[in-house]
């Protein structure tokens, strides 16, 4: 078994209202950020994880934002990055 | 008709559901926990009731979608059991997959507490089967995760399947939901999902007792 260390980000899909990007946008451009067009929020999240091989790992890590870290009906994923770990981490 | 109240780490509706469940049916509830992995054999309805499970952790109603318990819940409906989610239950029946769609953020980013105008669009649940289709009535709701949203193709089957049970009448929807939505069915309609809160109109000292119909529904239902 191989540790890997995985970077997922979930973002919301195109067209599905986004209120606290909304109140982040307004609240830049109360700070006089004119330029600003739009913030889309999402979330980050890192996976550490153990795979036979980074195929593996990316099945599994596709799975669980399937079936939990992600709501397809509303959200987007995308497997950032996989990174192969040296040892263990906690 | 024994009806089963399951209590997740964060609900803080339960008390308030089992206490007009009782009131309607004189008869207590069992109080189910999430890590049960099967609910009591004498079962006869689910209710999954309100408050912030797992402190809305992830997304509303996410975590204890999956949590043990839940296995059960969703064999239970999938044969035809009646059940109820209101408010936080109703986004986890959501989050089970016993519901289309998804519950986001309020359109205002408010929480939202304070009473709402309801019209009966569809009376085939077992929950509101001695109201009459085109019924309005005042139901409180409390949430700040209630907006109701769905894909275009998802929300025409609803309606041509007769599936929105409950829609937010008078220019009352609290939340932005689509089409004023406030609780949707499964396909087999057993299965009801609502924002508003019931069981808070249905007891003496409450200032309404017209959501004992639900539960008095429930119980013609089940004669």
């Amino acid at each position: 078994m191989q540790h890997f260390s995985a970077r997922l980000i979930i973002t919301l899909k195109n067209g599905v209202l986004d209120p606290q990007g909304q109140a982040s946008t307004g609240a830049l451009k109360g700070l006089g950020f004119g330029s600003v067009q739009s913030v889309r929020q999402g979330k980050v999240m890192d996976v550490v994880l153990s795979a036979a091989d980074e195929t593996g790992a990316r099945a599994d890590l596709t799975a669980m934002c399937e079936k939990l870290l992600a709501n397809t009906v509303i959200e987007n994923y995308e497997i950032k990055t996989v990174d192969q770990m040296e040892t263990a981490s906690a | 008709m024994t009806v089963a109240v399951v209590l997740f780490p964060g609900s803080n509706r339960d008390q308030d559901m089992i206490d007009a469940v009782a009131h309607v049916t004189r008869r207590a509830p069992n109080t189910v926990w999430h890590a049960d992995t099967a609910l009591p054999a004498s079962t006869s309805a689910v209710v999954l009731p309100g408050g912030f499970s797992y402190g809305d952790y992830l997304r509303c109603g996410a975590i204890a979608a999956r949590a043990p318990v839940m296995t059960d819940v969703i064999k239970a409906a999938n044969d035809g059991m009646p059940v109820l989610g209101v408010c936080n239950g109703f986004q986890i029946l959501i989050e089970a997959g016993l519901l289309p769609g998804a519950l986001m953020r309020n359109a205002s980013l408010q929480f939202v507490c304070k009473t709402v105008d309801l019209t009966v669009q569809s009376n085939s649940s077992p929950f509101l089967g001695t109201f009459a289709v085109g019924d309005t009535w005042t139901c409180p709701v409390a949430h700040g995760d209630g907006n109701y949203v769905c894909g275009e193709d998802a929300l025409k089957e609803l309606q041509d399947e007769g599936r929105i049970a409950l829609s937010y009448a008078n220019e009352s929807n609290p939340n932005g939901s689509v089409a004023d939505i406030a609780g949707i069915t499964n396909r087999a309609g057993n299965v009801l999902g609502m924002m508003p809160h019931p069981e808070n109109f249905t007891l003496p000292h409450q200032p309404s007792q017209i959501g004992a119909r639900m539960f008095e529904s429930l119980l013609s239902h089940a004669a």
